[in-house]
């Protein structure tokens, strides 16, 4: 003890804790992990209307209106199809935790086979997108990698950024990350366009190619470090920092070291 | 340096200190032990190099804590050689602090400026030189020289003429002109309106002409056009820009009017356009308004129509020119 | 004698007898470096600047400065069969197929980032100590000219891959350059070889980026540093140090040892960084074509306050007679920077008008005894690091949960007012810490001993300071205001007076310190 408290008055101690701190911050880049949830298309089709109206009327009526209409705060549900339920209830976007800009992804409020009886209720009420089935979604076999990318950078990488790790959007709202996000709901957001995301419609991006996006995002998601730790992919930024802390820092400290008499 | 306002005299250098390694063998001995240690370390470096380099293969990952899986190869490859530098550095460091020589020595400096005989001599010689070749006298001489060393230098800055073609309006057009389809980007598939669901968006490049087989960047960079559908009764358009939407779709150049980024960050619900380059913010029901950010003018738009088959077609060219201003630009 | 001394002796005779080199070898063996970290800041950047020579060439070997189109058939599968460069293809081969292909672009790379760190925080050590001024004026005009080519060269090195990010970059670039009244767009025509981005940029910029700008670079670095070795190193005050002399170590063997061994150092921590650490990783960006966009594009960051400058710039575009000028992007993008690097420049002789110095200086000041330059400094530092965090205004807003829009507008009236308030309060805290000085040298350092006096008071007991620790805080100068009459000696206004009187005004707020003990003081004190 007696020795590490010599270290600790040092002259080199407080910009070494320094280093260490931000090397710290710096670790805890963390990509959410995901529950896999199996086929909920069949979970749809054994779902009850009745169910799934109780479940409404008890935790999204209060401002989606008694019949899905909408109200003040929110819009309505009518024809957003099941889709758009599974991707919003699923991902625990809905049911909202407050009335701030943008609804966050989070734990799910509901089981997955009462969002199964939510999803047939809303989609009871008028014709709108479909829960994609696990065979439409099979896209390790019907996606390209180089095509999805393409794509992606087409259309995605505008608000996710090129590496899928999210975005910065107007007066607060963002774009997320969509490292770690089920397949399915990757597929739902595409064509239901939840909050400020737009629709890509079928025919301008067709299923298959929507296969490829899928499949270039999972491949960017197990991508291992090929140039060493990723620095959370958001570009020179992170690369930015880590000269200006740890980089200089290094070298300082050697810098000092060199110049102070030996004893 | 004592007088009535220096109140401090200068002690003048401190005793010099020698070190444990001047005085006691077994620490000098120490001291160079610990600096072998160090060009060693090195050695072992550059080992771990060649190792890497010849026996790792590179398709095999290890897992680090922080860093997540990651290419060995790589990874070892560059330690290796970073070990075998930077031991060397810390090596040659310590060697000169610990055993070499330690004691600061004082020189003095000199002034700058030349003495008063060197600077006179000087003048002398160039005033000399100067009258020798006539500078002073001979002014035709002096002025015919001054022009030609004044236009010698005009010949390279024509050369330089042939580094591209002059702009003409190609600035001003686009490959847009009446009829042309809206294809996919990418898939170059036409589109017609029904594709579009209410707020769907769509990137869209012209129709390649019949017997182009591939897109030149330069092209791109002008034609690149988003494609939005709205809701008819959410533009607030006057009626001319109203006449150039279809059925609550509307396009815009994406080449953004500040400074040339695409902008295609289209936000369904506040139906605003931000271009993440510089976060110009456009309002796509007021035919792109600037809301935000540096952009001055909004993104131009493409009026639309049908063609015989249904597909989107442009109605006519873009009616200004598309990307960042420039000095030739008009409005 | 032994055979290695006697061989030595041959080469050395060899050697000497044809150039004479003897006798300057040995006035120069002798050369004496002061010793001290901050001096070693320039070494940094000198060291960047031979470890981005050797891995720039390596680069070489295999990277295509071509924007022929190809079709990509390499390692790297999930860009396999897409269209793009030859420049972006073999930036991938380099990466994916040359062992050590890819941490030699990383080495380089990061190398940049440290050559450019290193240049700025060793012109801060530069400034904030004085070592710029008489006779050091060509220097730092020369350090100037490295910062702002180290920034060219650096943009253009990160655009030669042909990526999405940096072709980003250079579609911002030639919107600057088109942006030029009158010259503008033939400029950019000549420069991209007719409209943007053509096939002619990447192979132009990679003959600058290899041949031209590190020949310049050379050249000016040389001068730089033969600069430093005549006029020689300067050093920071202290007992024994005056600005008569230099106290060091002699080239020979010390500092040779030292700045060969930290040679070493630099390239390690450099080639450990681009082992741990990614950067640019291009196969994830994707090919560049102008109608693709990645959210929080940024540049690296020495260019990050310029693209922040032109983010919160105000939406001003003035169209008239036919022509446009874009304020938006001139103001901004050349204007203010142009005012930055001139004032940068001119600094040494901009104080040195004020205070009316001429004389030498070798001696380094503490940047509180020079309370108006220091506080001059943060402003400066104040102005481009909001410029820098609005650079990343997008990537923050993520991170934290913010509104770019927020950021925005903080960034939009901080740069204004932010400043000035840094000005103010680095002045007063450098006149605070003069007091501080200044009752150490009366009163001596506080020990934390309390003793109780005959009458029942206590009293805390305080240490006087060394003699050397009292000469370090009272060797300084302080010479007062300039005397700028406006009327001469013939009774007659002067012609120059506005000028005289600006002058004065500055000369009088640069003079603006709390007093160092003078002997008067202590014999005050002697007298308690």
């Amino acid at each position: 003890m007696k020795r590490l408290s010599k270290y600790r008055r040092h002259r080199a101690a407080a910009p070494m804790l320094l280093v260490l701190a931000l090397l710290a911050i710096g670790t805890t880049f963390s990509v959410a992990s995901a529950t896999p949830n199996k086929s909920a298309l069949a979970l749809a089709r054994s779902a009850s209307i009745e169910e799934g109206k109780q479940i409404f009327l008890k935790g999204c009526s209060s401002c989606h209106g008694l019949n899905a209409e909408g109200g003040a705060i929110a819009p309505s549900l009518i024809g957003v199809g099941a889709a758009s339920v599974d991707f919003q209830v699923a991902t625990g976007r809905m049911p909202m935790a407050d009335m701030s800009t943008q609804a966050m992804r989070k734990k799910p409020v509901y089981t997955p086979e009462q969002v199964a009886a939510l999803a047939v209720y809303v989609a009871s009420l008028a014709p709108g997108p479909a829960i994609p089935g696990d065979e439409l979604l099979n896209y390790e076999r019907d996606g390209s990698v180089a095509d999805g990318g393409e794509l992606f950078r087409n259309n995605c990488a505008m608000c996710h950024n090129f590496a899928g790790q999210g975005g910065a959007l107007t007066q607060g709202k963002y774009a997320p990350t969509v490292m770690g996000v089920e397949p399915r709901h990757i597929y739902e957001a595409m064509i239901t366009g939840p909050q400020s995301m737009p629709v890509f419609s079928d025919k301008i991006i067709t299923p298959e190619e929507k296969l490829s996006i899928i499949k270039w995002i999972k491949f960017a998601e197990s991508e291992p470090a090929l140039g060493g730790a990723s620095l959370g992919r958001v570009g020179p930024v992170t690369e930015g920092l880590l000269v200006w802390t740890l980089g200089i820092g290094i070298l300082i400290g050697v810098a000092v070291w060199l110049a102070m008499k030996a004893r | 340096m004592a007088n009535d306002l220096e109140a401090i005299n200068d002690p003048g250098i401190p005793a010099h200190v020698h070190r444990k390694a001047d005085s006691d063998p077994l620490a000098a001995k120490k001291a160079e032990r610990q600096v072998a240690i160090l060009f060693a370390l090195s050695a072992l470096g550059t080992i771990l190099f060649i190792v890497s380099y010849v026996a790792i293969p590179e398709d095999i990952f290890v897992f680090i804590p922080v860093m997540g899986s990651t290419n060995a190869h790589q990874l070892f490859l560059g330690l290796g050689l970073a070990f075998s530098l930077f031991f060397i550095g810390m090596g040659a460091i310590h060697w000169a602090k610990t055993l070499m020589p330690d004691q600061e020595v004082t020189v003095q400096r000199h002034e700058f400026r030349s003495d008063e005989e060197d600077r006179n001599e000087l003048v002398k010689t160039a005033k000399e030189g100067a009258a020798a070749a006539g500078l002073g006298r001979r002014s035709l001489i002096k002025r015919t020289l001054g022009l030609s060393l004044g236009l010698v230098g005009l010949s390279p800055l024509l050369l330089l003429r042939d580094l591209g073609p002059l702009p003409g309006n190609s600035l001003s057009t686009t490959s847009w002109k009446a009829g042309t389809r809206l294809v996919t980007d990418p898939g170059d598939r036409p589109i017609k309106p029904e594709d579009l669901e209410v707020g769907a968006v769509a990137q869209v490049l012209p129709a390649m002409l019949p017997g182009q087989d591939h897109r030149v960047l330069s092209d791109i960079g002008k034609d690149a056009v988003l494609l939005i559908r709205l809701r008819p009764e959410e533009f607030n358009l006057d009626a001319e820009r109203l006449s150039w939407t279809h059925e609550g779709i509307i396009a815009f150049s994406k080449i953004c009017s500040h400074m040339g980024c695409a902008v295609a960050l289209y936000e369904q619900q506040t139906k605003h356009l931000l271009c993440p380059c510089h976060q110009s913010t456009f309002d796509v029901t007021r035919a792109a308004k600037v809301l935000f950010g540096p952009a001055a003018r909004p993104l131009p738009q493409l009026a639309l129509a049908l063609d015989s088959e249904g597909y989107l077609v442009a109605k006519q060219p873009f009616n200004e020119p598309v990307g960042p201003s420039f000095w030739e630009r008009s409005s | 004698m032994t055979a290695r001394e006697r061989i030595a002796g041959n080469v050395a005779n060899y050697v000497d007898e044809r150039t004479g080199a003897a006798a300057w070898m040995k006035k120069n063996l002798n050369k004496v470096f002061p010793d001290h970290w901050s001096f070693l800041l320039g070494e940094i950047a000198l060291y960047s600047f031979i470890i981005l020579l050797l891995s720039g060439t390596f680069l070489t070997f295999w990277f295509d400065p071509s924007q022929r189109e190809v079709v990509y058939e390499g390692a790297y599968q999930p860009l396999s069969g897409l269209k793009m460069s030859a420049a972006y293809a073999s930036t991938l081969h380099i990466s994916f197929e040359v062992r050590g292909g890819l941490l030699m672009r990383q080495i380089h790379h990061w190398a940049a980032l440290f050559f450019m760190v290193a240049i700025v925080v060793h012109l801060l050590r530069v400034y904030f100590t004085g070592a710029f001024r008489k006779p050091r004026e060509f220097n730092w005009i020369i350090g100037v000219g490295l910062l702002t080519l180290g920034i060219v060269e650096g943009f253009l090195g990160y655009s030669l891959p042909d990526d999405l990010l940096s072709g980003t970059g250079i579609r911002i670039a030639e919107a600057i350059i088109q942006a030029v009244p009158v010259v503008g767009t033939y400029i950019a025509f000549f420069a991209f070889g007719g409209a943007f981005p053509g096939e002619a940029f990447i192979p132009r910029i990679f003959t600058v980026h290899v041949l031209l700008l590190p020949g310049i670079f050379l050249a000016l670095i040389t001068v730089h540093l033969m600069l430093v070795w005549y006029q020689k190193h300067t050093q920071y005050p202290g007992p024994g140090r005056t600005e008569k002399n230099v106290v060091g170590y002699p080239l020979f063997p010390v500092y040779m040892a030292k700045a060969g061994g930290f040679f070493f150092i630099v390239f390690g921590v450099t080639t450990f960084i681009a082992a741990v650490a990614s950067i640019n990783p291009i196969w994830l960006y994707g090919p560049y074509t102008p109608g693709q966009i990645s959210a929080g594009s940024q540049p690296d960051w020495y260019m990050g306050w310029l693209d922040g400058l032109v983010r919160m710039s105000p939406p001003l575009e003035t169209h008239a007679f036919g022509h446009t000028i874009s304020w938006n992007i001139l103001i901004p993008g050349l204007i203010v920077p142009g005012i930055m690097f001139t004032g940068l420049a001119l600094y040494p002789f901009i104080e040195s008008w004020i205070t009316g110095d001429k004389r030498e200086h070798h001696l380094l000041d503490r940047p509180r005894n020079v309370p108006n330059r220091t506080a001059t400094g943060a402003m400066a530092l104040t102005f481009t690091l909001i410029a820098l965090i609005n650079g990343g205004n997008d990537i923050i807003a993520q991170q934290f949960h913010l509104s770019i829009n927020q950021i925005m507008w903080f960034s939009r009236i901080g740069i204004i007012v932010l400043p000035p308030i840094a000005f103010v309060i680095t002045k007063r805290i450098c006149i605070s810490l003069q007091r501080a000085d200044r009752d150490l040298v009366l009163h001596g350092k506080e020990t934390g001993r309390l003793v109780r006096l005959p009458h029942g008071e206590f009293i805390e007991v305080h240490e006087e300071i060394s003699p050397e620790k009292k000469w370090l805080l009272t060797s300084h100068e302080q010479s007062g205001p300039l005397e700028l009459p406006e009327i001469d000696k013939a009774g007659v206004r002067r012609t120059d007076a506005i000028r005289n009187k600006l002058r004065s005004r500055m000369s009088a707020a640069n003079a603006e310190v709390a007093p160092k003990v003078s002997a008067k003081d202590l014999k005050e004190i002697e007298h308690h």
